[in-house]
């Protein structure tokens, strides 16, 4: 580099600022393309599939990001149908082949694993085969959701287009009252952008709450960015945080203390009321767990609710740590024993009921109230079944009563 | 030049109601899957649909889960191009990839078009007109580059005739 050039002031957004580093330019403005180098690129059972036919017919041998990209079984695990075994069967052959490391069967949902073992880092790109890969934005990274062929493409060239997007910063403050969680947060972020609200932006969070998100908080709504349409969801860690001067198509400030436990009802994630308005709804069926809602904390909040509790008759309450590490921990702290104590069905982490894969399909007319993020017609088995969608509190105290509940009863002591 | 009967839906069609994610894991080939196609949202729809047929919908299109199958049964279903308000950005990508036309216009020509109508999509010229009421509309270009993708079939035969990705 010359020495003596005059330094131009550059005022970019934290997603601006991913992008230019990654495609080596200065400086980027929204609606530009641009090929970026990718960091980590994954793709599980649900989209594996057809990557792999895409790396084969695109003709390529030698896979440029190979070591820095990795597979999950977790969309259907442990295989519920041979079509899926012969699936996860190419996977294996494929991973093998090409030296790629695969999360087996019970790792965990691959949000979730690659959270546990920090594969996405401050600044990366990082691409997944997943629309909910918005969850590392929880971490810095500029992590978007892509379809199969794309997922190829970067994982055999190590670049991937995009369109730099335009920005809509959103600062949280006050302090969650009780009963109110990073679900609920999320959920009063559908409510107001609606499900196309953030479609092909970057939404950039800024957390001034009292006390601060944990990182699993984080990951809740940097997860849930996705049902608003966003390309990313990024809460900024240094260095990588915006300039001062950056600029934004749109400022929210969400003011957090008057909000109350909220629900989405069924069909779109964005059908956001209180908890309250459908409180005593019968439901057949309660899941918590999902990469929006299957970390430790969550376990924890929906144990402390259901200790020395039990689940309504005729209720059935699946509970499936989003991975293995989650699992452990809940184990080692007694969060495990006390689930299972109060008549809750555990499940082996994967995605399970919330992809209509498999544990928990609903049955004609059923009801669900479910931690996880999409509450679509047909989402979790039948399309005459319907879904509500709310944090792991509001569910463990519907699980006792049967009937959809306000959480904030069940704190109060 | 693209031509074809219209099927006509709504706003936020998402990906699970293209193609359910129960199917997802029962099948192994997109032809399979195919037989299931929009059947969440009208069972009887997969048994209507002809080769050359357009969807022509509201806004969001493909919105929810990234899976690239919800395009590729849209192809092995014989539909010839979507038409649509917007479109949620993965679609959007996985549509071009695959080789299926996704055409995004203004409201007030998709709210004129009707089930059953027929549609003329013309991508070099960017405008799309409905022979059955007469209409018509300009769409923004695509670039040169998507436009190539599009006349190949898809990015996969695309990189194969150019010998190279990048």
């Amino acid at each position: 580099m010359q020495t003596g050039v005059v330094v131009t002031r550059i005022m970019s957004t934290v997603a601006e600022k991913i992008l230019a580093k990654a495609s080596n330019v200065e400086r980027l403005e929204p609606g530009e393309f641009v090929v970026a180098h990718v960091d980590f690129v994954f793709a599980h059972d649900g989209t594996a599939p057809l990557m792999i036919d895409a790396v084969q017919e695109f003709g390529v041998e030698n896979l440029k990001l190979a070591e820095k990209s990795a597979l999950f079984i977790d969309h259907a695990a442990p295989s519920p149908s041979v079509q899926s075994s012969i699936l996860h069967k190419k996977m294996r052959e494929f991973a093998v082949k090409n030296n790629i490391k695969l999360f087996e069967v019970g790792e965990g949902v691959c949000h979730q694993v690659v959270m546990d073992y920090g594969l996405a880092k401050p600044g990366d790109v990082v691409v997944g085969a997943d629309s909910h890969t918005t969850l590392h934005g929880a971490v810095g990274a500029f992590a978007v959701g892509v379809g199969s062929t794309d997922a190829a493409f970067a994982l055999a060239t190590g670049k991937l287009w995009f369109k730099v997007p335009e920005s809509i910063r959103i600062t949280l403050r006050g302090k969650l009252g009780l009963g109110v969680f990073a679900k609920d947060i999320a959920l009063a972020l559908l409510r107001m952008l609606g499900t196309d609200g953030a479609n092909y932006m970057a939404i950039e969070y800024h957390d001034e709450l009292l006390p601060k998100l944990t990182q699993a908080s984080k990951a809740t709504i940097s997860n849930l960015s996705a049902e608003m349409g966003a390309k990313v969801g990024i809460f900024p860690v240094r260095p990588f945080t915006p300039d001062k001067e950056a600029k934004y198509s749109k400022e929210i400030e969400l003011e957090c203390d008057s909000l109350e436990p909220l629900i989405a009802k069924p069909p779109l994630p964005s059908n956001v009321v209180p908890v309250t308005d459908v409180e005593g709804l019968e439901v057949n069926e309660v899941f918590i767990g999902s990469c929006t809602n299957g970390r430790l904390e969550d376990l924890e909040i929906a144990a402390k609710i259901l200790n020395g509790k039990k689940v309504k008759k005729g209720v059935r309450c699946i509970i499936i740590p989003a991975s293995r590490m989650v699992y452990e921990k809940a184990l080692e702290v007694g969060i495990m024993e006390i689930l299972v104590k109060a008549g809750c069905t555990i499940g082996p982490p994967t995605c399970g009921p919330c992809v209509g894969a498999h544990m928990g399909l609903l049955g004609p007319g059923e009801l669900a109230l479910s931690t996880a993020n999409r509450n679509f017609t047909g989402r979790m088995g039948d399309p005459t079944a319907k879904i509500f969608l709310a944090s792991p509190a509001t569910a463990a105290a519907t699980a006792i009563e049967g009937r959809i509940a306000d959480p904030r009863k069940y704190l109060r002591d | 030049m693209i031509r074809g009967r219209v099927i006509k839906l709504g706003d936020n069609i998402n990906t699970d109601l293209v193609i359910a994610g129960r199917y997802k894991f029962r099948s192994v080939t997109i032809e399979d899957m195919a037989k299931h196609i929009f059947e969440d949202l009208d069972p009887t729809l997969a048994s209507k649909i002809k080769p050359g047929d357009i969807i022509v919908a509201g806004r969001n299109f493909g919105c929810g889960s990234s899976r690239e199958q919800a395009p590729r049964v849209m192809v092995a279903a014989g539909i010839s191009a979507v038409v649509a308000k917007s479109f949620a950005r993965i679609f959007f990508r996985n549509a071009i990839n695959v080789g299926l036309p996704a055409v995004t216009v203004d409201e007030k020509f998709v709210d004129s078009v009707l089930d059953g109508d027929t549609l003329e999509i013309d991508l070099e010229k960017s405008i799309v007109k409905n022979l059955t009421n007469k209409m018509e509309t300009a769409f923004k270009p695509f670039p040169q580059q998507l436009l190539e993708i599009l006349g190949s079939g898809g990015l996969i035969p695309y990189v194969r005739k150019k010998g190279t990705l990048i």
